[in-house]
């Protein structure tokens, strides 16, 4: 397979509610990330897009409602959706398109508009659930995360405490985010203190729901050397679903996502994650998911990545950078776009660009993992200078 | 190129523009109305319901007692091989304190959700119901509890004809 080549990344604001349609952000992320690679539309031969549920919207053939605003007219284009996982799959498919030998670029995007949906987009998620024995009892999106919470808090005796601490953090680093949604200065009392939505988990716990797109440009080595000296290589992709059957398995940790970490880490040659990935984007749309993931891509131990936490070991500082963009919890989490966020996050910091997120160790090579569906998909893809 | 990228774009809208018309909106509810088949496996499970009873499949190759019962062993990936009548008490795996429905409107009450992983199925194998009879606070990972089932009247072949669980 050939080497796969990132040359260009960009994105919108992310915000609860946005004038923008999903096409017109789909626009501006893929014009962005094309005018950062320095290319034009005749040199993109071919376009993944990647958008979550279509009931967010109102519109059925999401994909195809989109595909003139990501830049997919009269081309081989196509939409990939894995739930949550999404954001970083479309990257994924990306990478194939282009390994492959099929093409020697790729422009990739990842958008959500949640906002239309009335009263609240929660409620297209009722519809992800099993119709005969599951949403009769009222079902609801908040209760899974929040059992699986519990369940991780119970094995490992995990403390709300040390959850919170990194919804602190993710918050924090978004203070330095120019399209963050609700960064902030919080405290772990505050996010005590919050609204219970399900509990254990708590207003602070939660990230928002937002409109927004992300994209990144990918290319093939030798296209990628004509148009920069610092390209950022895709060196690893996984992903793995584990069964829909979700109270038959155990919560308390995501063997699917280290499938997909252990797909990633055996093409990008890695044997000792903690040693060879020096910071990661891992999927946080809750603040325990941050920690769950962390011990999924095998970058913590099974119940200690609160420790890592509480030690500091994941600020920008730290030995492991995690989330140095704000995450979700901070930046915001327009589903699909936020994963490919998290790439675009990589590319940035990998070319040392990222201005006031720059971590402060010299980074190689991070990871960036999302998630979703019934707490069954993991996505991970690693990239190196 | 984040650190030269002079301006994000994307235009906010508020929920204060929203109220004062400032922007044009189309509204549009959708009504799709649909009827589900319960399929071969629930069909059962559904009959075994109204009769106060809980049933799981048992996959003889890797010896799997499931519920909810399939008709195929998704990890063998061949057929299962019989029905088993599963007791209705179990232990509480996890459990949350709801403050919302499903459309994200809070509740007056909470309720109490819950996997409940069943006794005589195998190991792990939950179902999702509510727990009753019993304080949010005294709730607790690890906890026996039994079915209370409606009055046999008012069953109708569904999952809440479990009303709820409540501790053993
Ligand atoms: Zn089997």
């Amino acid at each position: 397979m050939r080497r796969v080549a990132v040359i260009g990344a960009g994105m919108t604001k992310f915000r609860r509610r946005m004038l923008e349609t999903g096409r017109e952000l789909s626009f501006e992320a893929s014009r962005m990330a094309m005018d950062s690679a320095g290319m034009e539309m005749k040199d993109v031969e071919s376009v993944v897009m990647g958008t979550a549920p279509d009931a967010f919207d109102g519109v059925h053939m999401k994909g195809e409602y989109l595909m003139d605003g990501a830049g997919g007219t009269n081309l081989p284009y196509s939409r990939v959706y894995v739930g949550g996982g999404t954001g970083v799959f479309v990257p994924v498919a990306g990478w194939w398109h282009v390994a492959s030998g099929m093409f020697d670029t790729c422009l990739v995007v990842g958008e959500e508009k949640m906002s239309p949906l009335r009263p609240h987009p929660q409620y297209a998620f009722w519809s992800i659930f099993d119709h005969t024995i599951e949403r009769p009892l009222g079902v609801t999106l908040l209760w899974i995360f929040s059992l699986e919470m519990r369940r991780y808090m119970a094995v490992h005796k995990v403390k709300e405490e040390d959850i919170a601490l990194v919804s602190v953090k993710n918050k924090g680093n978004a203070m330095d985010h120019p399209c963050a949604q609700i960064p902030g200065r919080i405290t772990v009392d505050d996010v005590m203190k919050s609204e219970p939505i399900c509990l254990p988990v708590k207003r602070l716990d939660v990230s928002p729901t937002s409109d927004g797109a992300a994209a990144v440009m990918l290319a093939s080595e030798d296209v990628a050397r004509k148009y920069t000296d610092d390209p950022v290589w895709i060196d690893g992709v996984g992903w793995n679903v584990d069964t829909q059957y979700w109270t038959n398995r155990d919560l308390y940790y995501p063997r699917y996502v280290e499938e997909a970490a252990r797909m990633a880490y055996r093409m990008a040659k890695v044997d000792n994650p903690r040693k060879q990935i020096d910071f990661a984007e891992v999927y946080d749309p809750f603040d325990y998911k941050e920690l769950h993931h962390l011990e999924g891509v095998l970058l913590a131990d099974k119940g200690g990545a609160p420790k890592l936490t509480r030690d500091g070991v994941t600020q920008r500082d730290g030995d492991l950078p995690v989330n140095p963009s704000g995450g979700l919890l901070g930046v915001g989490n327009p589903i699909a776009a936020a994963g490919t966020m998290k790439v675009c996050e990589l590319f940035w910091q990998l070319r040392g660009e990222a201005g006031k997120r720059q971590v402060k160790k010299e980074v190689n090579r991070g990871l960036a993992q999302a998630w979703g569906d019934l707490l069954q998909v993991g996505t991970v893809i690693t990239m190196k200078r | 190129m984040s650190s030269k990228i002079k301006e994000y774009r994307g235009t906010e809208i508020g929920l204060d523009e929203v109220k004062a018309g400032k922007y044009l909106f189309t509204n549009y509810d959708t009504v799709l109305r649909y009827s589900w088949t319960s399929g071969v496996a629930i069909s059962r499970f559904l009959s075994g319901l109204k009769e106060g009873q809980l049933w799981a499949r048992k996959c003889n190759n890797c010896g799997r007692t499931l519920i909810p019962p399939r008709m195929y062993c998704e990890e063998c990936y061949r057929p299962t091989d019989e029905w088993v009548r599963v007791k209705d008490t179990g232990t509480v795996n996890t459990f949350s304190i709801s403050y919302v429905n499903n459309d994200a409107s809070r509740r007056k009450k909470p309720i109490l959700v819950s996997v409940i992983d069943i006794d005589g199925a195998s190991p792990g194998m939950g179902i999702l119901h509510l727990l009753g009879g019993v304080e949010p606070k005294k709730v607790r990972v690890g906890m026996k509890v039994k079915a209370v089932w409606k009055k046999k009247s008012e069953r109708e072949g569904a999952i809440t004809d479990i009303d709820h669980f409540e501790p053993a």
